[in-house]
């Protein structure tokens, strides 16, 4: 019963998060409501009991993402309030949105969950999430890995063409 | 769960919050008697016996202190960022144990626990530092998540290699009570130094002290993020450094000092907490040995030790482990061999990539040189 309404609570923190993000019109407000609505996401990870993927939620998102974006919202000096907040294209995103949802449902309802129980062994669903990454799923996850390395180089050379010379 | 549990719960974190402040105070006050005997002065002495009381005395004209808000700051965000810099510090005070019977929650992958939570407080000192609406809070806090960034690597990597170690002698290698119970014969620093080392430093830089206060440099940026804050909410910056120390201490004495593990502390466990309390003490006061003699470091020689020292010898060191543990699992003289070589050859390969970016340095300092003699 507790357990639900916490459930509830996170929920409803999640869902506010993500409202928030849309509908404030300071950046800095807006990285920081992404913040609460990822935090959330991993406190629901964390209520269906998946410890692993709760904390990786925190580390990636919570931690690196959020600081990145910071990071691109002060180094750009990026206008703390935004002068417009929608344009002509709000019936496509609309429509994307919509689709989107309707796509993730549908997959979320025809998934055949696993559900695991609070008695069963967390660490041997983290040993087999381990083996599954380095074993059937090495070539994905090294290609993610690869598509980091890109952008990472991508980054640098960017920043570094305007200073040729110096 | 009951509501029984949530009230339980709720008077732990309570104990917890006001256990974590005591060991706060008490460390402030160690650092300032230390750091005074290291210079040849007495410390505080006025306020009560030795002074003890100095800093609870100073932590109630901080509560007293009118609490100045700049007309030009971001009100929500600055009044936020102070409580977005604690927290994560104190919930890593909810999986470390005390003793092999006193852990609040003894979680299975508690490591990974630490390293997620650890990531969270750099976007209180950048938040900290735009609302405040100041260049040089801005200054310290771009400097702080640089800082924070870059050396969260190497002390990754060192905690990694720690799991790899426990997985030899525990089934449980990601659970900080399941590390100290593994090193029930010999304390990782004695098998891994370097790691230790890395550990150490990568903990310094987190923690923002000298030799790496770069983000507070009073003398350049003077004080960095905390610049607009004033009484309480300047008090809360202050302790979250002082807790952090606290927390990278225990840390420090759980995963490379054998935690609460000593002589007959099987048979007694009340010895148990006492030899880590000596272990957490003795961590901190070299921290503040560390402290006293030297300078700080500039942001540049910060940085190019992260990226061009710290980091890659804490990736040799987990290679080195990694290999050495699975050979040691399999007790194959061809497994000891291949990981000999890809030991030597991965510290090799550091050794020479080191060089050459010293060599590109030089060379560009250089030019620099004659570009300015001209």
């Amino acid at each position: 019963m507790i357990a639900a309404a916490i459930l509830g609570a996170v929920g409803i923190i999640t869902v506010a998060g993500a409202v928030g993000v849309v509908a404030t019109r300071s950046v800095v407000y807006a990285a920081v409501f992404l913040l609460l609505s990822l935090v959330g996401v991993a406190g629901l990870f964390l209520m269906m009991l998946a410890e692993f993927i709760a904390l990786a939620q925190i580390l990636i998102y919570g931690g690196a993402i959020t600081i990145v974006l910071l990071f691109a919202i002060m180094l750009t000096r990026a206008p703390e309030q935004a002068h417009q907040q929608d344009n002509q294209q709000r019936p496509l995103a609309a429509m994307a949105c919509f689709g989107l949802f309707i796509l993730l449902t549908a997959t979320a309802l025809s998934t055949p969950w696993r559900t695991r129980d609070a008695s069963s062994d967390p660490m041997a669903e983290f040993t087999a999430l381990s083996e599954l990454l380095f074993s059937d799923f090495l070539i994905p996850f090294e290609i993610a890995s690869l598509v980091l390395l890109v952008a990472l180089i991508g980054a640098v050379v960017l920043t570094r063409s305007g200073r040729e010379g110096a | 769960m009951t509501l029984l549990d949530l009230i339980t719960i709720a008077v732990i974190v309570f104990v917890l919050f006001n256990g974590v402040l005591t060991v706060v105070l008490g460390v402030i006050w160690a650092e300032r008697k230390a750091l005074a005997r290291l210079q040849q002065r007495v410390g505080p002495s006025r306020t009560g016996p030795s002074g003890i009381l100095q800093t609870a005395a100073d932590a109630v004209k901080l509560m007293l202190k009118e609490d100045v808000r700049p007309g030009s700051v971001n009100r929500l965000i600055f009044y936020l960022a102070p409580l977005l810099i604690f927290t994560p510090i104190f919930m890593l005070w909810m999986v470390l144990p005390f003793s092999s019977g006193l852990i609040l929650s003894d979680l299975d992958i508690g490591l990974f626990y630490v390293v997620a939570i650890l990531g969270l407080s750099v976007v209180g000192h950048v938040l900290a530092g735009w609302a405040s609406n100041n260049k040089y809070a801005l200054l310290g806090s771009a400097r702080n998540a640089a800082q924070l960034i870059s050396y969260e690597l190497p002390l990754v990597f060192a905690v990694l290699a720690v799991g790899l170690l426990a997985q030899t002698a525990t089934d449980r290698p990601f659970s900080l009570a399941g590390i100290v119970e593994a090193q029930g014969g010999v304390p990782y620093l004695l098998i891994m130094p370097l790691g230790f080392a890395l550990f150490l430093v990568g903990a310094l830089a987190e923690t923002a002290r000298i030799p790496f206060d770069i983000p507070h440099a009073e003398e350049e940026i003077v004080g960095g993020a905390f610049v607009e804050y004033s009484g309480i909410r300047w008090g809360v910056f202050f302790l979250t450094e002082y807790a952090g120390l606290a927390t990278m201490a225990f840390l420090a004495a759980i995963l490379f000092l054998g935690g609460w593990n000593g002589p007959f502390s099987d048979q007694f466990p009340p010895l148990q907490p006492l030899y880590l309390i000596l272990k957490i003490s003795a961590i901190i006061l070299l921290v503040f040995w560390i402290r006293a003699p030297l300078p700080r470091l500039r942001i540049d020689q910060l940085m190019a030790f992260a990226w061009k020292l710290a980091i890659p010898a804490s990736l040799v060191n987990l290679v080195v482990v990694a290999t050495v543990v699975y050979a040691q699992q399999r007790n194959d003289w061809e497994l000891w061999l291949a990981g000999g070589i890809i030991s030597v050859v991965s510290i090799a390969l550091a050794v020479v990539t080191g060089f050459i970016i010293q060599r590109r340095r030089e060379q560009r300092l250089n030019q620099f040189r004659q570009r300015w003699a001209q």
